[in-house]
């Protein structure tokens, strides 16, 4: 039997992995977008998670609108991307300070 | 240890492994190519978890749609890899130092019996003949049909927004404009001489 705590255990995992993927490659934008979609899994495997043991299937309904959003964060993301390598020739988020801040 | 957990165990371990190499590995195609499979482990958790819909939406939608996507833009840029991996070292023990606490943290809050098979039992599986979308779609077409269509919108919005992102106007390129070419009157194109007669008939 798989107890509920193994699932949030992996997910919690599963999260710092992708908080150590941004600190370590905080320089590709590509690498950073992966991270955030890890992170993302990571939530959503504990709401799936949660729904099973509760029995509540409402936890479903929140992974689908987070997928939902995800989706859009990572289109939306590579646009962004896609403008700052032809503007810039650089993904490099060191050469991104343009706007001295 | 019952069949159950010997997959968990296994997709839950093949899934770490996978997002350790999307975060360490050195070639961003690599990396895209691990989070497939860091997505698949997933969605084959998810139907540990009678998850059905979710699990066949996530490699439908993530590594069908999104990550196709990924490795799609990844491989059109040219991108200098030595100079993104620049400082990687140095940041890895503050990184890993930050990670290592957080699980630890973590590890210390969930492993309270509150969570454990005692106080939340695993639940009897369903029947052969119960549907998790029908399921899942009486609920998100009842209770949730506005965050739904909100989430329609928002989709949409996201479309046009990386539309135009993307979209690009090239000086030297020439291009009608159709109100212009609608609104032009005659005499803007003709111009009517009255001229007299050069030779007497």
């Amino acid at each position: 039997m798989v107890a509920l705590n193994d699932y949030l255990i992996l997910g919690a995992i599963l999260f710092a992995l992708s908080v150590m993927g941004i600190v370590l490659n905080r320089k590709s934008v590509v690498i950073l977008l992966m991270s955030i979609e890890l992170m993302l899994l990571a939530v959503n495997m504990n709401f799936v998670a949660f729904s099973h043991y509760l029995g509540d299937i409402g936890g479903q309904v929140f992974v689908f609108f987070i997928l939902t959003v995800a989706a859009a964060e990572a289109s939306i993301g590579l646009a962004i991307l896609i403008v700052l390598f032809r503007n810039r020739q650089t993904i490099n988020v060191e050469d991104l300070d343009s706007l001295k801040g | 240890m019952g069949f159950e957990q010997i997959l968990f165990y296994f997709f839950a371990g093949v899934l770490l492994f996978a997002a350790t190499m999307v975060i360490t590995i050195r070639n961003p195609v690599k990396s895209a190519l691990f989070l497939v499979l860091a997505f698949f482990n997933a969605a084959a958790l998810w139907i540990l978890l009678e998850a059905e819909f979710l699990a066949i939406v996530l490699v439908l939608v993530y590594v069908g749609a999104v990550m196709v996507l990924f490795l799609f833009v990844v491989m059109m840029l040219d991108i200098n890899l030595a100079k993104l991996r620049e400082g990687f070292g140095e940041y890895l023990p503050y990184g890993g130092l930050v990670a290592v606490l957080l699980v630890i943290e973590l590890v210390v809050v969930l492993n309270s019996p509150q969570f454990g098979l005692g106080e939340m039992p695993d639940p009897v599986g369903q029947a052969a003949d119960y549907s998790n979308t029908r399921e899942l779609g009486l609920l998100l077409y009842t209770t949730y049909v506005y965050p739904f269509e909100i989430a329609a919108l928002l989709l949409l919005v996201a479309i046009i927004a990386a539309i135009v992102l993307t979209m690009r106007k090239r000086k030297d390129t020439r291009y009608q404009n159709p109100a212009q070419q609608m609104s032009v009157q005659a005499k803007d194109r003709l111009r009517v001489v009255k001229m007299p007669a050069e030779r007497k008939s």
